[in-house]
């Protein structure tokens, strides 16, 4: 079990980054901290995708010399997956900040449950 | 390959380019472009389910590129069928919440609030039809985003505040289906459901990497639990639906969430296989919170005082349903699911349009206090809420009583879950009946001199027409129910 975890140290990395993340995501009352914490746990499967992607002595898939060799390359696809995940994760943040920035100018807080106590008594 | 085939990619492309094109139209043309859309994709919808019907299932290779590396769109009864009624429901949702729209949402979004349907109609309909997870993934982010736009169209500070929870959970859904897949895809090297599927059954076979499999079926089928309001993770949806505009709040009750729950039908079926997902034993946790939010929700909903909000809750509870049916863990189970899938969404978006006629007559309030009456003054809406009702709570006729027929045949035929099934289901109907005949009772006690005036046919002759086609989907549904279920039975064993 050590052995594997040390073997795999950088998965194992990801995996508590990514509860780091989904932690602050979830509990953290700042809208903010919120963003910051997806930011986290977003970028923590993309090092999980790169760490799983590479492999020690491989290099990127660009025939250059003519070795065509199945050894000589990483597989491109996890790179792909984390290029695809940062674009919606860049377009999820920016809403997700629009929306912050509304929420703002309207009650002057970034603390959630505050925000929902004066929703309360707007009795709206 | 008959040109058939190409129907549903081009049905997803078509949604993506009225969404481009709106963006730059005026509101009235958007409008067109959007109902003009929805019309021939359920026309597009028609032609691949009789097709699929007479061949059987088909996969269409995007670009050429063959299996392992390519793109692939599948479609078969089940998905052609969905894909038919979720156009139907949109664009009679849309119709009916047409004069709110209007009302409630500034000139100038109107436009932007047709080019966001357009794009959820896109992504629906992509994790409708695709084969490839990932593809799977960056459509549930579009619909997603695309969804918080249509609750936040109408700005107050509720729907903004209720945008930001659906955001978050959301998220956080997508973030363990993000990190189930990745794990699932380094398992076994492929993106496509099909071959995922023969590489789990070797894994399984074999009996390697059972924990990571474990965990990455979990992640997976957590995260899209979220995403569509199982119980304990539904607390934004009363806001979400309570407060957004009216079209909003049925389009995503019986659509968006339905899209997550496909896709899950998808992933246990076509990725990880019936089986192998059975023997996790994750369904008897999704039975156990089923069974949970079946009733939870319905006791949130009898202690509401206001009619969107009520039927929000409602919504908890039939998801709850739907959960208890992948619990089962049978294939009566899941045909039961699936029908329920069809007959809430008819259902739920008809108590929704119909719930708005009711307040707009009540001078525009959603307590109950000031509904007293109001099926009277609006006959057609209360016509219609009073024929949702019943279908909720399961009155022969109406699509919602076959639903529970099934769920309740379905249960008797697994025998560890048959007492817990049908007891909480027989209490559940009970609270559904308590809090659904409590606004018919009240929308037809009649008041002396009533502050409100009432509407005449001709006044709301629209809105009476989409109402009447709601009441049609649901008495077809629950009359002739049976070539649906058939369909439905040879979608899932087509997916075998």
């Amino acid at each position: 079990m050590g052995a594997h975890l040390l073997a795999n140290y950088g998965e194992a990395v990801a995996m508590v980054l990514f509860g780091i993340g989904f932690c602050n995501l979830l509990l953290q009352p700042n809208l903010i901290k919120k963003i910051i914490g997806l930011n986290i746990m977003d970028t923590a499967v993309y090092l999980f995708l790169a760490e799983k992607g590479y492999i020690a002595g491989h290099t990127a898939p660009i025939v250059v010399d003519g070795v065509q060799s199945v050894d000589a390359y990483i597989n491109p696809i996890p790179s792909g997956l984390v290029l695809t995940g940062i674009v919606v994760s860049v377009s999820v943040t920016a809403l997700m900040l629009a929306l912050t920035i509304r929420l703002y100018n309207r009650y002057h807080t970034l603390n959630l449950d505050e925000i929902s106590r004066q929703l309360k008594k707007e009795g709206l | 390959m008959d040109f058939v085939c190409n129907f549903p990619c081009i049905s997803i492309l078509l949604c993506l380019f009225a969404g481009i094109i709106s963006s730059g139209l005026r509101s009235h043309a958007a409008m067109w472009v959007n109902t003009a859309l929805l019309a021939v994709n359920t026309a597009l919808s028609v032609f691949t389910l009789t097709y699929t019907l007479e061949n059987g299932p088909f996969v269409y290779v995007m670009g050429r590129f063959p299996a392992p590396w390519g793109n692939e769109i599948r479609a078969g009864v089940l998905e052609a069928l969905m894909a038919l009624f979720f156009c139907i429901i949109m664009l009679l949702s849309l119709f009916g919440g047409r004069h709110k729209l209007l009302q409630e949402v500034s000139e100038n979004k109107i436009g932007l609030y047709y080019v966001l349907t357009d794009l959820l109609l896109s992504s629906l309909l992509a994790l409708i039809y695709t084969n490839d997870l990932f593809t799977a993934y960056v459509f549930v982010e579009i619909n997603t985003i695309s969804a918080c736009g249509l609750i936040m169209i109408r700005q107050n500070g509720r729907t903004i505040e209720a945008a930001v929870r659906y955001m978050i959970m959301s998220l956080l859904g997508s973030g363990m289906l993000l990190l189930g897949l990745c794990m699932l895809y380094d398992l076994t090297g492929h993106l496509l459901m099909s071959n995922i599927r023969e590489s789990v059954a070797l894994l399984a076979a074999d009996g390697q990497y059972q924990i990571p499999l474990i965990v990455a079926i979990v992640l997976m089928s957590v995260g899209l639990c979220i995403k569509s309001a199982l119980f304990p993770f539904h607390a934004w949806l009363p806001d979400a639906y309570g407060y957004s505009t009216v079209s909003s709040a049925a389009i995503l009750s019986s659509l968006v969430s339905k899209g997550y729950i496909f896709l899950l039908i998808k992933i246990i079926y076509r990725v990880i296989g019936f089986d192998i997902y059975h023997d996790t034993r994750i369904i008897d946790i999704l039975f156990l919170f089923g069974l949970m939010g079946m009733i939870f929700g319905s006791l949130s909903a009898i202690r509401e005082n206001d009619i969107r909000r009520m039927i929000a809750y409602s919504s908890v509870a039939q998801i709850g349903y739907i959960y208890m049916g992948f619990g089962m863990g049978t294939e009566a189970g899941m045909t039961a699911s699936v029908f329920h899938m069809l007959s809430h969404a008819a259902t739920k978006s008809l108590l929704f349009i119909a719930a708005i006629g009711l307040t707009d007559v009540s001078g525009g309030s959603r307590k109950f206090i000031e509904l007293t009456g109001s099926g009277y003054r609006h006959k057609w809406a209360g016509v219609t809420f009073t024929v949702g009702s019943l279908s909720m709570v399961g009155v022969p006729l109406f699509s919602g009583f076959i639903s529970k027929l099934l769920f309740a045949q379905a249960a008797v035929q697994n025998h560890a879950k048959m007492l817990p099934a049908l007891i909480v289901l027989g209490i559940s109907t009970i609270l559904n009946a308590i809090y659904f005949m409590k606004t018919v009772i009240r929308i037809y006690t009649p008041v002396e001199d009533s502050p409100y005036e009432g509407v005449t046919f001709r006044q709301t002759s629209m809105y009476s027409v989409v109402l009447a086609a709601f009441i049609v989907l649901n008495v077809i549904l629950g009359v002739s129910s049976q070539p649906v279920v058939d369909m439905i039975r040879r979608g899932l064993a087509e997916f075998m």
